[in-house]
């Protein structure tokens, strides 16, 4: 009897995921194939792959999405090793991911701020005798917000996999004669690699999509995939254009989905 | 004699206020088959961690082969370990994880081959180089993680309860192989368990250790027939354990009667407890009885039956009998006086064997003459 009626439970869960996932996703792809009059037509797509200016601005997309997720991991990775060597590390851990927890647009705003001409930053700059630089609205600014707001969401996954790691790996690499840097490489970089693919996932595909930062921080130098479907959308309203490059980013997102899954998945270890 | 292997000397380990190990002293010989044997948390494991370098110790020395070893790290000690949970590396092949430490010394390829058949030979995987870890059993697993190990060709082996994770059966087997593979390298194993019987049946010489200390060393026979003390009686073996009172050498007092038994050199009128081993008492009739009890209940055990018994001073008697026994039956035991073993309290090893020193000529010829 329980059996039969555990079903009920998912009913909340289901209806969400109908309402505001399948039928979006649905909608997203059926619009894809209207032109601005509502005719039937395959020349959304024809029109995307024909286009330089489209084809460019998913390549800087990926290109950009690709930078920061690299930044993001290079940051991330030591300080997840770091914190978790840490005697209170579910506090520190705790304190990076805090940040999370503020509003994107608060903090795109912050760094607004900081890196305006009479900001922190420039008076820092002018302070040591450079002088006020342009930061904001440069590409490297983007880069670095981005990374910025990114970072939390790369060093979770990959601090539990330090967590999940068997310190017996770590003593059974010693024994065998291997110094600090060899067990890191060979043993414990390998076996979290699932946590750096998990934060790639986290941080890539959502990067990808990232267009209010572009206006506010980039100044709209970088047009990413996100800012056109924003444009199409609400400026030019041709929803048919917007939605196919929609459709484009979530095969974007699928195919990095697959790349960073588990290659060969692992059996139940016999006993 | 031969320059020891491995010594500790007056080995402390602390963490905080707690002391994990008091004052421990060791010597391993080369080619000996050593057990640390004690229950859980009585500090075996951390001796394990601090002769591999995972550990230091708070206070003391750690000598190899005369060397003092304290700050040498773990990676350059010419001691391998084989761990608990083997602790293989999921992401490498079979032969890569036994190749793992000779690919680390940069050895030419055609010899780490060689060497890495040569040990999958030694533990009887040879075919086996190229499965994943995954897809080996328990007992598979646990050959791989010896042979990763005595490939480095390690002066000593120490083994943190590797069978632990096995069923019965194959632990007894794993118990000859080990044994035999021992004897083949020629090395010395420091193996570490709380199981018992194992200790017995593999080792060259057991160490037992409660709280931290290492309560008795010596043969296995020795420390079977020959406890200590109270704990070591209890935790080898079945034992019957009687609270008696010395009258002179070779005379003990217990259950209401004078016995004759084989031990001298302790005060008359002291205080002392008493061990006889199950497998050493027989059953009689009454008359002829050294002791009377009544039998409470019986379980039988395949090769023998398991009694449970009361004497009329409201002893526990275990016995082993491969006759049974009647419920509620009152019968007769009897032992001989080698089968008593008498312990005084609070008496450490050195004391002991001292004693035992004493009087050991003289116990030959009171056996003889019985």
């Amino acid at each position: 009897m329980t059996k039969r009626r555990t079903w009920l439970y998912f009913i909340p869960y289901g209806l969400w995921l109908a309402l505001f996932v399948i039928a979006p996703v649905a909608l997203i792809i059926y619009q894809s194939f209207f032109d601005l009059g509502h005719h039937f037509t395959l020349g959304n797509y024809s029109a995307y792959f024909q286009s330089a200016t489209y084809l460019k601005m998913t390549l800087n997309s990926v290109w950009y999405a690709f930078l920061i997720t690299l930044f993001t991991g290079l940051i991330s990775y030591p300080t997840a090793y770091f914190l978790h060597g840490l005697k209170h590390r579910q506090l520190w851990l705790l304190l990076v991911i805090l940040p999370t927890w503020i509003n994107i647009l608060l903090k795109a705003y912050a760094f607004i701020g900081i890196f305006s001409q009479a900001g922190l930053a420039n008076q820092f700059l002018s302070f040591i005798g450079i002088g006020p630089q342009q930061i904001l609205f440069t590409n490297a600014s983007f880069i670095f917000v981005a990374t910025y707001i990114q970072i939390p969401f790369m060093i979770l996954p990959i601090f539990n996999a330090l967590d999940d790691l068997n310190p017996a790996f770590i003593n059974a690499s010693q024994d065998l004669g291997a110094s600090g840097w060899q067990t890191f490489s060979k043993v414990v970089f390998p076996l979290t690699l699932p946590g750096v693919k998990a934060g790639v996932q986290a941080v890539f595909i959502p990067s990808l999509s990232l267009f209010m930062l572009t206006r506010l921080i980039g100044g709209n130098k970088v047009i990413t995939l996100g800012t056109a479907i924003e444009e199409h959308f609400l400026t030019t309203m041709n929803w048919g254009m917007g939605s196919t490059i929609g459709v484009v980013l979530i095969i974007a997102m699928v195919v990095v989905m697959l790349l960073t899954g588990d290659q060969k998945p692992k059996g139940g270890t016999p006993r | 004699m031969t320059q020891p292997i491995i010594e500790l000397k007056h080995v402390t380990k602390r963490y905080g206020t707690n002391t994990i190990l008091k004052n421990v002293d060791l010597t391993l010989e080369p080619g000996t088959f050593y057990t640390l044997l004690g229950p859980s948390g009585c500090g075996k494991t951390t001796i394990l961690r601090i002769i591999a370098g995972f550990s230091d110790a708070t206070e003391g020395d750690v000598l190899f082969a005369g060397k003092r070893l304290n700050k040498v790290p773990a990676n350059q000690r010419n001691i391998n370990t084989v761990f608990q949970e083997y602790a293989l590396f999921p992401h490498m092949t079979v032969a890569e994880n036994v190749a793992f430490g000779l690919t680390l010394k940069k050895m030419p390829k055609a010899e780490i081959a060689e060497r890495v058949a040569k040990a999958l030979k030694l533990v009887q995987l040879a075919d086996y180089g190229d499965r994943d870890i995954s897809a080996l059993s328990g007992g598979q697993q646990q050959r791989i993680a010896i042979a990763r190990a005595i490939v480095m060709q390690p002066k000593v082996l120490l083994l943190d309860e590797p069978l632990s994770a096995l069923d019965a059966k194959l632990r007894r087997e794993m118990q000859y192989e080990l044994r035999d593979l021992q004897q083949r390298l020629g090395i010395t194993f420091l193996f570490v368990t709380h199981d018992q019987e194992e200790a017995l049946a593999m080792s060259d010489e057991i160490f037992v250790m409660n709280q931290g200390e290492v309560l008795q060393s010596g043969t296995p026979e020795d420390i079977y027939d020959e406890p200590i003390n109270h704990f070591v009686a209890d935790f080898i073996g079945e034992s019957n354990i009687l609270q008696g009172k010395m009258l002179g050498d070779f005379q003990v007092a217990f259950g209401g009667h004078e016995f004759e038994c084989s031990d001298a050199g302790i005060p008359a009128g002291e205080p002392v407890e008493i061990v006889i081993r199950p497998e050493d008492l027989n059953l009689t009739t009454p008359e002829e009885a050294k002791l009377t009890v009544t039998i409470d209940t019986q379980l039988f055990r395949g090769n023998y039956y398991e009694i449970a018994a009361t004497d009329n001073l409201g002893n526990d008697w275990q016995i082993h009998s491969v006759n049974p026994a009647e419920d509620g039956e009152n019968v007769g035991i009897t032992f001989r006086p080698q089968d008593l073993h008498v312990m005084r309290f609070g008496e450490k090893e050195a004391e002991f064997d001292a004693r035992l020193e004493t009087y050991e000529e003289t116990e030959d010829e009171t056996i003889d003459e019985t």
